[in-house]
């Protein structure tokens, strides 16, 4: 894969910052508005995907590898379980219990500031990160016709 | 000691991804780290029998959160898969070192073995379906995950029937949701119990037993267990045969039919007869089979038919009575029931042990061919010795654990008033006995063929496995006796008689409304 | 009436997994289902004339009667979770049937199941 013409490269590079910031944007306000982990980080993927269409399959691999990828994915996860974990440990036993919220913001009526619901935005960062890296693993894996697909399915 | 529920989800859940982290140089790490994670588990499964409670994830109280419930038959069912994912996650240090890419394989393995864990403890239908998923789609990468001809083709056939049992499920599920308005099964219970079913929940029970039994590999719907099984490398066909197909089959079918539905005479029959299909199908078709795995998998099909003959009886007999059951009826009832689940966990074991000696044998000699072997009892001692007991328990040889669920299933049959299904029982047993000695026969016994003459007996971890799982299937009898019996079996069997009165139990443990 | 539409679907995409004989023509069926379904949980909580069941600032400052408002007007949330959640599973389990496809392809060099037989018995 070469890429396409110079009008669809350069447009997409200026497009995909856009994708990009927004898709940060519907991962961060994901507990105020529709959105949220899943949807923001299909936006993350398809900024990359973008690229990988307009300049090449190398070119997006230069700039976000699939080890790194693959080890985002993880660490996507691994935070998403780590909240769920802190439930259990932090003070009130319960898995996925609200602590952030319940412990400090108990009472306090924060409705739709950007630090408020506690845990849910560091949730939604995790997924957002897990769904984006492990979408575009797929992708990228798909459009490889290699080994190695075993990666690609969790979630 | 009370363990909070998830835990059982969480521990495989955080292992699997943090092995890929490790990348190529851990390797050793990841497989200790894996092995520890098991390990774990089984002493986690351990410590937390006999205790019941109902947990609420995010101390949501139910219905408006999800919950998990540990009650007899999970505490049984998460035994068993912790027992056989242990023995196969040991059995395949040594076992896996002829495949690349170790660290996925074994955060696959993870993955199966937390949505199995899921299932069993779910108490929300569709958090059932989603662990459900997650074990499933583990198991068909897993199947397919030598990449070569026919495991490709297997895990394509695999995920197919696989998937459209999924779709059936989730239709099962919306459908069920759209009739009581509630996704938690004591509340569906609830609903039902109110206003009885209607034909979109009839509809429901169709699409749960058509998907169940298709995840079960019960035989209308077998194709795909003969052909997947062999294919996947040989720690998983055990936990395949051993566990999965129980937990998301038969151990979902027995909860949603007797808990959430109720027990009633036509599902009672379809049970019963799905169950004597199974087995005598699966019976006769392993026979004729001269690849040792496949023979294997043919007769799991069978044995999973007893399994569901024992609960299908015991839903018979309670149909049948009604409300005014009497206590003899009740006693029966348990019977066939404990006939089926012990059958479970002797099954569980004795056929993950048997898959561990064809892998065995498979890595000494490479080739599973009947034909192509023989004469390997002194070469491979361990493997002969490990293999014959588990023969001996599967074909129902007195002193080992098999003799005694069938045993059980038998006097069950006799006493409800069926003779000739006691006669199935004992005729298919018979056939067992036929192909497990045709095993014996072929691979143990006779010449040893020219080119098998180096074979060497495998060593280290895929034999302590080994031995671990037959020591079991000797002791396995021992649960009958009193003392034990009270602890694991009777609880199990007493939440499926007890049908309706889970709901009930679940919400008072919930301090629900 | 729609759902004897959605159930039409569900039966194509079933006849289509079925008859098919193409591989990436079984999984499109497979995943024509899928959607069959999702479709069948959206409209099970729809209602003619509600609204989304998102609370805006705006509606905090009314304030009192919020949640009989909510309870009154608006679909139910629920059912879209649900679709959410088995929409992730379906793409995965997409993902991996397509991957599975492409391996077979390149070992067979055909995507026709009647050409794929080395599994007998």
């Amino acid at each position: 894969m070469k890429g396409m013409t110079i009008i669809v490269k350069t447009i997409s590079s200026w497009v995909k910052v856009l994708i990009f910031l927004f898709g940060i944007y519907i991962v961060l306000f994901g507990h105020l508005t529709p959105g949220g982990g899943f949807a923001g980080g299909v936006i993350l993927a398809s900024s990359y995907v973008l690229l990988m269409l307009a300049y090449g399959r190398e070119f997006a691999e230069e700039n976000l590898s699939l080890p790194v990828a693959s080890k985002l994915d993880s660490v996507g996860a691994l935070l998403f379980a780590a909240v769920a974990l802190c439930g259990l440990c932090c003070g009130a036993a319960g898995f996925f219990f609200n602590f952030i919220q319940q412990r400090w913001f108990a009472g306090q009526d924060r409705a739709f500031d950007l630090v408020s619901a506690g845990t849910i935005p560091l949730s939604n960062i995790a997924i957002g990160l897990k769904v984006g890296a492990s979408l575009f693993l797929i992708i990228l894996v798909l459009s490889m016709f290699r080994p190695d697909t075993s990666t690609n399915e969790k979630e | 000691m009370s363990v909070p529920l998830p835990v059982f989800v969480a521990v495989p859940l955080v292992t699997a991804f943090l092995l890929p982290i490790f990348g190529k140089k851990g390797k050793s790490a990841a497989t200790f780290l894996a092995n520890i994670a098991t390990i774990a588990l089984l002493v986690l499964a351990i410590a937390s029998i006999g205790q019941s409670n109902v947990y609420k994830i995010g101390k949501w109280p139910i219905p408006l959160g999800i919950n998990l419930v540990y009650d007899g038959l999970s505490s049984l069912m998460l035994l068993v898969i912790s027992v056989v994912s242990a023995a196969a996650m040991f059995f395949s240090i040594r076992y896996m070192e002829q495949y690349t890419a170790k660290a996925k394989y074994l955060s696959l393995f993870l993955l199966m073995v937390a949505g199995m864990n899921g299932v069993v403890l779910s108490g929300d239908i569709f958090n059932l379906f989603v662990f459900l998923e997650i074990a499933s789609l583990s198991s068909y990468a897993l199947v397919g995950f030598g990449c070569q001809h026919e495991e490709l083709e297997a895990s394509f056939k695999y995920m197919v029937l696989g998937s459209i049992a999924s779709v059936f499920i989730l239709f099962g599920v919306a459908l069920v949701y759209g009739n009581t308005g509630s996704l938690n099964m004591a509340y569906i219970s609830q609903a039902i119990q109110k206003s009885g079913l209607n034909a979109g929940l009839g509809f429901a029970l169709g699409l749960f037993i058509t998907g169940f039994g298709l995840k079960a590999a019960l035989v209308p719907f077998h194709a795909w267990l003969p052909d997947a099984h062999p294919s996947a490398p040989a720690p998983i066909s055990a936990m395949l045969s051993g566990v999965l197909i129980k937990a998301l089959g038969v151990y979902t079918l027995a909860r949603v039919l007797f808990n959430v539905f109720g027990v009633t005479i036509p599902i009672g029959w379809i049970l019963v007869v799905l169950g004597i299909l199974s087995m005598v199908a699966g019976a006769f078709l392993a026979i004729g089979q001269w690849d040792f795995k496949r023979l294997l998998a043919y007769s799991s099909i069978s044995q999973l038919g007893y399994i569901t003959l024992g609960i299908g009886l015991g839903a018979l007999i309670i149909a049948r009575a009604g409300k005014d059951i009497t206590a003899e009826q009740l006693a029966w009832a348990s019977l066939a029931i404990l006939g089926g689940l012990f059958h479970l966990a002797n099954h569980a074991v004795y056929k993950s042990l048997l898959f561990l000696t064809s892998g065995s044998v498979e890595m000494a000699t490479g080739t599973r061919q009947l034909k192509h072997l023989g004469g390997l009892a002194e070469k491979m001692p361990v493997t002969r010795a490990t293999c014959t007991v588990a023969s001996a328990s599967i074909a129902g040889i007195p002193p080992f654990s098999g003799f005694w669920s069938k045993l059980i299933l038998v006097i069950a049959a006799i006493q409800a008033g069926f003779y000739w299904v006691a006669a199935i029982i004992v005729f298919v047993s018979l056939c067992t006995l036929i192909m497990y000695l045709k095993v014996q026969r072929y691979v143990f016994l006779g010449e040893l063929p020219e080119n098998l003459q180096q074979t060497k007996e495998n060593k280290g971890s895929m034999l302590v496995a080994m031995v671990f799982l037959a020591c079991l299937c000797v002791l396995m009898g021992l649960l009958l006796v009193p003392g034990l019996r009270e602890t694991i079996l009777t609880p199990a069997v007493n939440v499926l008689t007890g049908g309706y009165s889970y709901s009930a139990d679940v919400i008072k443990a919930a301090g629900g409304m | 009436m729609p759902y004897a539409l959605c159930f039409l679907l569900f039966i194509i995409g079933l006849y289509c997994a079925v008859v098919k004989k193409n591989m990436v023509k079984i999984v499109i069926g497979i995943m024509v289902m899928e959607y069959s379904v999702n479709l069948f949980l959206v409209m099970l909580g729809f209602r003619t004339g509600g609204t989304a069941p998102i609370i805006g600032r705006d509606d905090i400052v009314t304030g009192g009667t919020l949640t009989e408002l909510f309870i009154n007007s608006s679909v139910d949330p629920l059912p879209q979770a649900l679709v959410l959640t088995a929409i992730v599973i379906s793409l995965g389990s997409l993902a991996l049937m397509i991957s599975i496809c492409i391996r077979t392809y390149e070992k067979y060099g055909t995507f026709d199941i009647t050409r794929i037989r080395r599994l007998k018995g």
